[in-house]
């Protein structure tokens, strides 16, 4: 246990303490998953093998998974940015943390623990059997209760993003109709947008196409790939 | 004393030297079988397309993948400009190690004897086993994700964000479809799983199960016609475009890790492991003892891969939506039904004291009925039929008509003897 205990705690504090300074969300959400991993290997170190696969396959194979979902949608270069956008909030979160710290270093020590029965006892008849003895015996209403709190949230998230469809989903041929109709009207371009690299020096998809007068076209490149910063730079 | 623990109690006896040839030995088998099946995929797709595929360097051809491998290594090693340099290089190593490590927990064969040693051949096991491949294994995803992430891309990015929904969505119906194993073996660890398989295999009493997991298996490893994070039609190359040389050799090698790794452990959970298949031990008592279930263990896992390069050869590969209706509309809720099937027979089984293996009556009624909503597609709209002119130039059948099997081997006249330069000179 100590040899375990000694790789993984220092690596778990260095990974935590670097969410704190990088900028980009996503090396922090790979930085997150470095604590989970780690805290996986403590609890099989521990003589918990059951929660050393759940804390891996729940948090760090779908949650963070989810996380990394929403970040990558955000785009490559989107890191944070350092300006304070409401006022007094780096003291008032300050402030809140230190409560928290205070409150939670009171009531840990007013906790009483009642004798340790050891590993060994807790394990007695298999650490999976024992575990599904405790949830589905003496814990089954809370284990239940809080399934249906899941499925209730589960549900609701369904509910609250779930939107009918109030006209029927437009037809291949009616997208074509309204383009021309678009075009007669206000002189829309018919075409497909100019792919990246026209013109350019380069054809990667990164390079924005460049129009006759030489300037960079926006359109021809994906905007979560590249802001405004990164087509001034082709000028 | 449970089953677990008789069997558990195998492992951890093993002398250090013992554990590292084991390592080195599963390792080698990675990568051989690595190099096999691209060559055998090669063959196999060749033969379907009446073409001959690779037969040129070493006997049949079976040194082409080392030769394309080692030529591979030594291509040039590019970086985009736009990539994120430190998670590009980590992405295909998160990708490539999991992959290895999972077969840590496959059993290949029975307790035998090793240089002097009893030990079985079965590098680890644990209480919870088959959960620890699923964990592992959704580690393995975070190089395809990142990998699509860090390249800056947006082929890569959206090959990255498909693998992501994909792995989520699959595992859920791969973990629903074991539940049923698990508690008829009354186990997690693989070894006990193989063991609770010595008289019936799970994938025949749990047909269902074996179906629903060989279908997300599939989908798991990104192989057609699943292969949506790497669909060359539509994204280039996927998460992978941006890749080069070795790197891009190692997410080449996790792949077919992968399919050997998923394999392996359908062999495990489902066609009785290591056992002798057809009851070959009822004639003769030796083919379960000794090193003898290793030929079992490798011709069922090389079946499972044959199945893989057969889905490749014949299926086009699925729309994404489609995909996702497949795995979230049908594949889950068809689960999850029949784990309450199981869970009622099983009990009733318990109870009543009639063998539990009778839940193989309504395992096939379920799987005719899962055939049935599988296989069931969405009415096609009617669409208006041009007429037909006849006046469009189709190009004539080959003579004897269409062609079979596969094409003739070509044959180079030997040339005529030239003079060397030196003779010249």
């Amino acid at each position: 246990m100590t040899a375990t205990y000694v790789i993984t705690a220092p690596m778990m504090i260095l990974a935590a303490l670097g969410i704190l300074v990088v900028r980009k969300a996503v090396h922090a959400a790979l930085l997150l998953a470095v604590v989970m991993i780690n805290l996986a290997l403590v609890y099989a170190s521990l003589d918990a093998p059951f929660l050393f696969a759940v804390q891996i396959i729940v948090y760090t194979g779908a949650v963070l998974m989810l996380f990394l979902f929403v970040l990558m949608l955000v785009g490559v270069d989107v890191s944070d940015s350092v300006v304070e956008t409401i006022k007094g909030h780096r003291v008032a979160s300050l402030a809140a943390g230190l409560l928290l710290g205070v409150l939670l270093v009171v009531m840990i020590g007013q906790l009483s623990l009642g004798t340790m029965k050891g590993l060994a006892q807790a394990n007695a008849g298999g650490n999976l059997e024992a575990l599904a003895d405790q949830l589905f015996g003496r814990y089954v209403v809370a284990f239940e209760a809080t399934s249906a709190l899941l499925i209730t949230a589960a549900v609701g998230a369904m509910v609250l993003a779930h939107r009918e469809r109030t006209e029927p989903k437009p037809s291949q041929a009616e997208l074509a109709r309204d383009r021309v109709r678009s075009y007669g009207e206000t002189g829309l371009h018919l075409g497909p947008l100019p792919p990246p690299g026209t013109l350019a020096r380069h054809n990667a998809v990164g390079t924005p196409a460049l129009l006759p007068d030489g300037s960079p076209s926006s359109k021809s490149v994906p905007s979560t790939l590249h802001g405004p910063r990164e087509l001034e730079e082709h000028k | 004393m449970s089953p677990t623990q008789r069997s558990l109690a195998d492992f951890g006896n093993d002398t250090w030297w013992v554990v590292l040839i084991k390592v080195v030995l599963i390792f080698g088998v990675c990568v051989v079988l690595t190099l096999f099946n691209i060559w055998w995929e090669r063959r196999v797709v060749a033969r379907m397309q009446h073409r001959i595929g690779p037969n040129v360097n070493g006997p049949f051809g079976l040194l082409q993948s080392l030769a394309d491998g080692v030529k591979l290594a030594l291509k040039e090693d590019l970086t985009p400009d736009k990539a994120d340099r430190i998670v590009f290089i980590i992405a295909p190593i998160l990708a490539v190690v999991p992959s290895f490590v999972t077969f840590s927990v496959i059993p290949f064969g029975p307790v035998v004897d090793f240089l002097g040693q009893r030990t079985p051949l079965q590098l680890t096991d644990l209480p919870v086993a088959v959960l620890f491949v699923m964990a592992i294994a959704s580690v393995g995803i975070y190089g395809i994700v990142l990998g699509g992430w860090a390249s800056g891309s947006t082929y890569s990015l959206l090959g990255g964000l498909r693998s992501s929904a994909q792995m989520i969505s699959y595992e859920v119906a791969m973990g629903l479809a074991l539940v049923s194993v698990f508690m008829y073996a009354g186990s997690l660890s693989t070894s006990a799983i193989v063991a609770a398989q010595g008289d019936m295999w799970f994938g025949l009493v749990l047909m269902p199960s074996f179906l629903i997991y060989a279908i997300s298996m599939v989908g798991e490893t990104n192989r057609a016609p699943f292969d949506l994070p790497e669909a060359e039609g539509e994204l280039v190359g996927g998460f992978h475009t941006e890749y080069s040389s070795l790197k891009f050799a190692l997410f080449f090698l996790a792949e077919y890790v992968n399919m050997a790794t998923v394999s392996a452990l359908a062999t495990t959970l489902f066609l009785g492991g290591w056992h002798a298949p057809l009851w070959i031990d009822h004639v003769w008592a030796g083919a379960n003892e000794g090193y003898w279930p290793l030929l079992w263990f490798f011709g069922k896992l090389l079946g499972f891969v044959w199945v893989f390069i057969w889905l490749r050869g014949s299926l086009p590969r699925l729309r994404y939506d489609q995909f996702m209706a497949l795995g979230w509309k049908r594949l889950i809720p068809l689960a999850l039904v029949w784990i309450l099937v199981v869970a009622t027979v099983r009990v009733i089984a318990l109870e009543n004291g009639f063998d539990p293996r009778w839940v193989a009556v309504p395992a096939v009624l379920f799987t005719a009925g899962m055939l049935v909503v599988l296989l069931r597609g969405p009415k096609a709209p009617e669409m208006p039929v041009a007429e037909h002119q006849g006046a469009f130039p189709v190009p004539p059948m080959p003579i004897g008509g269409a062609v079979r099997g596969r094409a003739e081997a070509l044959v180079f006249p030997s040339p005529a003897p030239t003079r060397s330069i030196e003779e010249a000179s």
